[in-house]
């Protein structure tokens, strides 16, 4: 089973831009090209927490606001509250003066074109899956497919859209985290996956970031990004260990992926798809990006 | 071994010069729900069922906040969340944003148990209760006399801050400056174990006095308000915004398994050591039947009963 995952490592600088920035680009699901509802409609949530305070933001059943990370920034920073969501969010989001759009800015033809051939599957789809056959491998110049949906030659789940998120260690070891989602494709209206949910798709503390993205539900069910950071706090274990660990042990029949920081400046992923769009970039020059393993 | 059980009423800053006539009607809703839950575990229903069933009896009692007497939004309205977490499978269901659902933590066992998903809020929850065919009603059900009274004062106690124009002492977390005394009542919650060694914990709640609207706080996300795994299932109540940060109900089990604590000491631990004062209290049973309910508020509404005899019901702190 393929799944492809796109996260963002940064040292230095803080998250929202480039989550921002994710956000904005269709190829990723979140903001625009986020996967659509049963209803063919976008609902958006994100979250955003800030280590040493362990200060967090979160909203959910967004529709028009054009950057959900910095919606969730602001329930962090401008109201009394942890988590907004649906129309209570979207008031917060028209006093604050955010950006807003109409619902239709966030819908591309590539997810139009998903929802339907999920419905015809009557399946909800993990962003990843096309209902009539997966793939078994995924490599960058195959062209043996039985996809009938390519786009440049290459199958067209390489392009199925994604939740984004990035964590961030600074200079003084300050770690923050941030996740950003349009959910899952065909998903019930008010259905609210891992994203938002702090512990789950989000965790920082002062001991590291957490971004996990995949199968919402079994992140939930294995409160996947506190457990890194609990695994750190109790166990003793080191960041890598910790994502290892975790990886492995808590994710009984789910499919995901994290990214991870740690306050020494260390940079982890783990993910046990086939693949997870990755980047990472420290302050010692070191830049990769990756897919595979 | 053996089955246990606890259940709460919510923790907050109760005050201990509670009339009788208020407390009286609270005590026996807690003996109340007890023995039913007692009774559900002796009769060998599943940790599951009771969790349930215990909490659909204290979202029906008007004194606690969740169903029925459930606290009002900033808007004079009423917004529920639940959540059920089964132990063995770690299968869970959440909602948010309830506004005609009559017992939400039923609504939040449908989901767990009829969609693939884990979590659903607002008008997609509400559709979800319509299609599932489960008891709904005018939503000026839920509001009662009393919550009328505590919004009132919630609102007028921030005019006054302002007035004051004292600068307003955040601490370092940011938490909500308190409501009046007694307005800050927690949730309601269940947690059991019966003799098969099931686990499982339920929570319901209106939320925050005053809260805005769409506001979501711990009770529905897993980890924070409501836990359960194959070592314990539990509950937690207080400042929402404080549980999620410290993720309250997930690190009592974290804390048992990565450093081999006690159920007590593991809850101990988290309610004492790493959530501030006047914030949180918590109910955990553990799979060999132990109970405890720790909280470091003035007082927690809070009943437990154990299969060799051994019950309480307390509000503040026992004298033991």
């Amino acid at each position: 089973m393929q799944l492809i995952i796109w996260l963002l490592l940064m040292i230095g600088g803080f998250t929202p831009t480039q989550v921002r920035e994710l956000e904005t680009d269709p190829l990723f699901n979140s903001g625009r090209g986020s996967a659509l509802t049963e209803n063919g409609t976008v609902e958006m949530e994100a979250s955003i927490m800030d280590g040493p305070k362990r200060r967090c933001g979160a909203v959910s059943g967004l529709t028009t606001v054009k950057n959900p990370i910095s919606l969730a920034r602001l329930v962090m920073e401008k109201s009394p509250h942890s988590y907004l969501a649906f129309s209570g969010a979207e008031e917060f989001a028209r006093q604050q003066g955010v950006e807003l759009v109409d619902n239709e800015y966030f819908i591309t033809e590539e997810n139009l074109g998903m929802l339907k051939l999920a419905k015809e599957a009557n399946s909800i789809l993990f962003d990843y899956r096309i209902p009539n056959g997966g793939f078994e491998t995924c490599s960058a110049g195959a062209a043996a497919t039985d996809s009938p949906l390519q786009m440049n030659g290459l199958p067209i789940s390489l392009y199925a859209p994604e939740t984004v998120g990035c964590v961030v260690v600074d200079q003084e070891g300050r770690c923050a985290a941030a996740t950003s989602t349009g959910g899952l494709m065909n998903k019930r209206t008010g259905r609210i996956g891992d994203s938002p949910l702090i512990g789950a798709g989000t965790y920082a503390s002062n001991l590291c970031g957490v971004s996990c993205t995949g199968e919402g539900e079994a992140i939930i069910r294995a409160t996947l990004a506190r457990d890194v950071a609990a695994v750190m706090e109790y166990k003793g274990l080191c960041l890598q260990e910790a994502v290892d660990f975790v990886i492995k042990e808590r994710l009984d029949e789910g499919q995901a992926g994290l990214i991870a920081v740690s306050k020494n400046g260390e940079v982890a992923c783990g993910f046990n798809a086939n693949g997870m769009f990755r980047g990472c970039a420290t302050e010692d020059g070191f830049m990769e990006v990756g897919i595979w393993p | 071994m053996g089955w246990a059980i606890a259940l709460h009423g919510g923790a907050g800053d109760i005050p201990v010069t509670m009339p009788p006539e208020r407390r009286q009607p609270r005590e026996a809703a807690l003996r109340h729900c007890l023995d039913i839950g007692v009774d559900a575990l002796k009769s060998q229903k599943h940790a599951l069922d009771v969790v349930e069933l215990v909490v659909r009896e204290l979202e029906n009692n008007p004194n606690f906040n969740a169903g029925k007497g459930s606290v009002l939004t900033n808007a004079g309205t009423v917004e529920m969340e639940a959540c059920i977490m089964d132990g063995n499978t770690k299968r869970c269901g959440a909602v948010s944003g309830l506004t005609t659902v009559i017992n939400p933590i039923s609504l939040s066992r449908l989901v767990m148990e009829k969609t693939p998903h884990i979590y659903l809020a607002f008008d997609g929850a509400e559709a979800f209760a319509r299609e599932q065919g489960v008891e709904t009603i005018d939503s000026s059900h839920f509001i009662t006399p009393e919550n009328i009274e505590r919004l009132k004062q919630a609102k007028e106690a921030k005019r006054v801050q302002i007035d004051y124009s004292q600068p307003i002492q955040k601490d370092v977390e940011k938490e909500l400056p308190a409501a009046s005394g007694g307005s800050q009542l927690g949730t309601v919650g269940c947690v059991a174990v019966d003799n098969q060694g099931n686990l499982a914990a339920a929570t319901s709640t209106g939320g925050l006095v005053n809260k805005m609207v769409g506001r979501i706080g711990d009770t529905p996300i897993i980890g924070s308000g409501t836990y359960a795994n194959n070592l314990c299932a539990v509950s937690a109540t207080g400042k929402g915004e404080a549980i999620i940060r410290h993720t309250v109900a997930r690190d009592v089990a974290a804390v048992m398994e990565f450093k081999g604590l006690s159920l007590k000491e593991a809850s101990a631990y988290v309610v004492e050591e790493c959530v501030p004062r006047g914030n949180v209290g918590l109910i955990a049973v553990s799979a060999s039947g132990e109970v405890t309910m720790p909280f470091n508020t003035t007082g927690m509404f809070r009943a437990c009963a154990t299969e060799d005899g051994y019950s309480q019901i307390g509000i503040w702190t026992s004298v033991e």
